[in-house]
């Protein structure tokens, strides 16, 4: 039998027999368009992070206390000392080199911010000028921290958009003065309500110059140091420099830990993609379920064509054509449903994006095919059981019809 | 051409063994007509479908054109089929989504045949049978007699050297029967052998040659 008349065959045999054969595609289709809008969706969303960790810089490198490794035996830890803060002046240390483009030390608590009777608790952020770049804030209203020496503890702050509401309501707030925890300190400048940036949530922060945060904790630490470098490339070179400036200034101990936005990057990106995998992975499950389907379904149908089956045998039909045969039909079933299973997907992928544009939901390749190679891959096993049943059929109580 | 010689066939029933073809020897020369006829049960369609490479005896030898075809596998055995043998069976056995000229030409298709020979071979046939301005039609909209032309069509396409007709007119009224046997018979002057098997004796009768089958043994033959 040659490969276009077996098609013909199928495509007339799953043709007279029309609801079953819609019932089956509808299976496979909702199985393929599950994979691929999961996967375009996880995706989809995968992408977004990373992009949002990207419009950070990826240049960043953060400079935190203490190794993050527990056990080292430095002469510090065996003598149950703390790690050494980090302070300004490591910072500044820091900042002298070519590969550094700017470096914001930063501080970071709760205080009450009081305005008129007006309190709320509020996480107060002290830093530098160069943290408005670093983080890519964007005012409403007034400026930023000035750039001036950095222990100089000006009483002065930026307010959140949404702290600018709780405190103010629709008043002018440039100028004015406010109390935090007990410091009186003037409002230069309100934050964009611009969402939120890694971290934390930018409309209900406080920020004001880092000198002035160590006084109000009391600190002359710092929670930790941003450096963003000069380059994509010498950032290796920068976490170097980082180490041996910190450790010399910390009599040769390497109490810093230094995290390069490229490895938290990496590692949410491991995370969603593996999240995208498992959700495709299960959507993959419904595929085999419609291939489940398809075997009973076709069970069913050789049990009500055994006559026509026989009646191929009698007519010179081996048993390898007639496993061809229906094989053929349940690939058939596959491919047609897998098509129309790929365009439901990337129609409801095409809407998502609709109502939701800053995700790109478009199914990546490697979705497609393992949804179509699924698809056709149960279609191929689940149709073996049925088709070898037929090809087995006795034709003379197959045309009897017993 | 066909040699049967000492053919048993039993099947196995709820534990029972019932002997459906016991001790046969036939000799079918090229070119015969013959019918069967016997009582219900008594292993006619049996014997036609040992004939016909349907069924395998379980006991004898069996040859055909000279060649012993018991032992043969699954792919000879279909091959063979269908190039010597043509079936005609008493419920038609067409497929129903299919046309008139779709199932005659369904043996070609199993063989492999382009569509184009397909056609080249089954016109002039539908033509002769007079089923010109049916081809396209389905079994459902032809008449009993129509629908049996159309299986004969589809026995003869492939211009086998056997026609093993099992109760070609049980289905048929008389006249349409009648047209049918005509068919065969012509089909037989041809040159292709043909055996029938039936329940009426008239049709029996024509036949050149004429076996009794009673029990799963051949109580009479009146040729041969
Ligand atoms: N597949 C089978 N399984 C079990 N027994 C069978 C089978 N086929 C035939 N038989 C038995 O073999 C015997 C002969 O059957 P066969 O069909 O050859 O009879 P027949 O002469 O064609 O009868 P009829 O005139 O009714 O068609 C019967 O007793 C029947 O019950
Ligand atoms: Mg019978």
């Amino acid at each position: 039998m040659r490969p276009v008349d077996t098609i013909r065959f199928g495509l007339g045999s799953l043709g007279s027999n029309r609801v079953r054969t819609a019932l089956m595609l509808l299976a496979m289709s909702i199985g393929v368009a599950a994979v691929v809008l999961l996967t375009g969706i996880g995706n989809g969303a995968r992408l977004y992070i990373v992009d949002k960790f990207a419009a950070l810089g990826t240049n960043l490198v953060i400079i935190i206390p203490g190794r993050a490794e527990t056990a080292n035996n430095t002469p510090a830890t065996l003598v149950g000392e703390t790690p050494r803060d980090l302070t300004l002046e490591d910072a500044l240390a820091v900042m002298r080199s070519e590969l550094v483009e700017r470096v914001a030390p930063l501080n970071i608590g709760e205080l009450s911010a009081v305005r008129q009777g007006l309190e709320r608790q509020v996480p107060v952020l002290g830093s530098t000028a160069s943290f408005l770049q670093i983080h890519h804030l964007q005012l409403s209203q007034g400026s930023f921290l000035p750039d001036e020496d950095w222990d100089i503890a000006r009483p002065v702050c930026i307010l959140g958009s949404k702290v600018y509401q709780e405190l103010f309501g629709r008043q002018a707030a440039l100028g004015e003065l406010i109390r935090l925890g007990g410091y009186r300190c003037r409002v230069i400048g309100i934050l964009d309500s611009e969402g939120r940036s890694l971290g934390f949530d930018t409309q209900e922060l406080v920020i004001v110059p880092v000198a002035f945060a160590q006084m109000l904790y009391n600190t002359s630490g710092l929670f930790r140091i941003l450096v963003e470098g000069k380059d994509q490339e010498s950032l290796a070179r920068l976490k170097t420099h980082i180490k041996t400036t910190i450790a010399k200034r910390h009599y040769g101990e390497e109490d810093v830990t230094i995290i390069t936005q490229d490895s938290i990057l990496a590692t949410f990106d491991k995370i969603l993609k593996s999240l995208t995998l498992t959700v495709a992975g299960i959507a993959a499950i419904s595929l085999v379920v419609a291939g489940i389907l398809i075997m009973n379904v076709m069970l069913m149908s050789v049990a009500q064509r055994t006559a026509e089956i026989g009646l191929c045998k009698a007519l010179g039909g081996t048993r390898r054509q007639i496993m061809a045969m229906l094989v053929c039909e349940a690939l058939l079933l596959s491919v047609i449903g897998g098509i129309l299973g790929l365009l439901i997907g990337f129609a409801g992928a095409w809407g998502i994006a609709q109502v939701y544009p800053e995700l790109t939901t478009t199914p990546p390749l490697w979705a497609v095919v393992a949804a179509m190679a699924t698809a056709l891959g149960t279609g191929l096993v689940f149709s073996l059981l049925p088709a070898g049943r037929a090809a087995r059929l006795d034709p003379i109580r197959a045309l009897a019809g017993r | 051409m066909i040699e049967l010689s000492d053919i048993c066939r039993t099947f196995a029933v709820g534990g029972q063994e019932v002997r459906a073809m016991d001790h046969v020897c036939l000799a079918i020369g090229a070119g015969e007509y013959l019918s069967i006829m016997g009582p219900s049960g008594s292993g006619k369609s049996t014997l036609l479908n040992i004939i016909g490479l349907l069924d395998t005896p379980n006991s004898g030898t069996y040859l055909l054109d000279g060649r012993d075809v018991t032992s043969l596998g699954d792919e000879q055995l279909a091959a063979t089929r269908s190039l010597k043998i043509g079936f005609i069976f008493q419920f038609f056995h067409l497929i129903s989504r299919l046309t008139a000229t779709e199932n005659i030409e369904l043996p070609l298709m199993l063989a492999g045949v382009p569509a184009r020979q397909r056609h080249q071979r089954s016109a002039p046939l539908i033509d002769s049978f007079g089923l010109g301005n049916r081809r396209h039609h389905r079994p459902d909209e032809l008449s009993g007699g129509q629908r049996q032309r159309v299986a004969i069509a589809r026995a003869v396409i492939n211009q086998p050297a056997v026609l093993l007709a099992d109760e070609p007119t049980g289905n048929l009224d008389r006249s349409s029967g009648a047209e049918i046997i005509e068919l065969l018979e012509e089909l037989n002057r041809g040159g292709q052998t043909l055996v029938i098997v039936t329940h009426d004796p008239e049709i029996g009768e024509r036949a050149r040659r004429l076996v009794r089958v009673v029990d799963g043994r051949l109580a009479s033959d009146s040729g041969g």
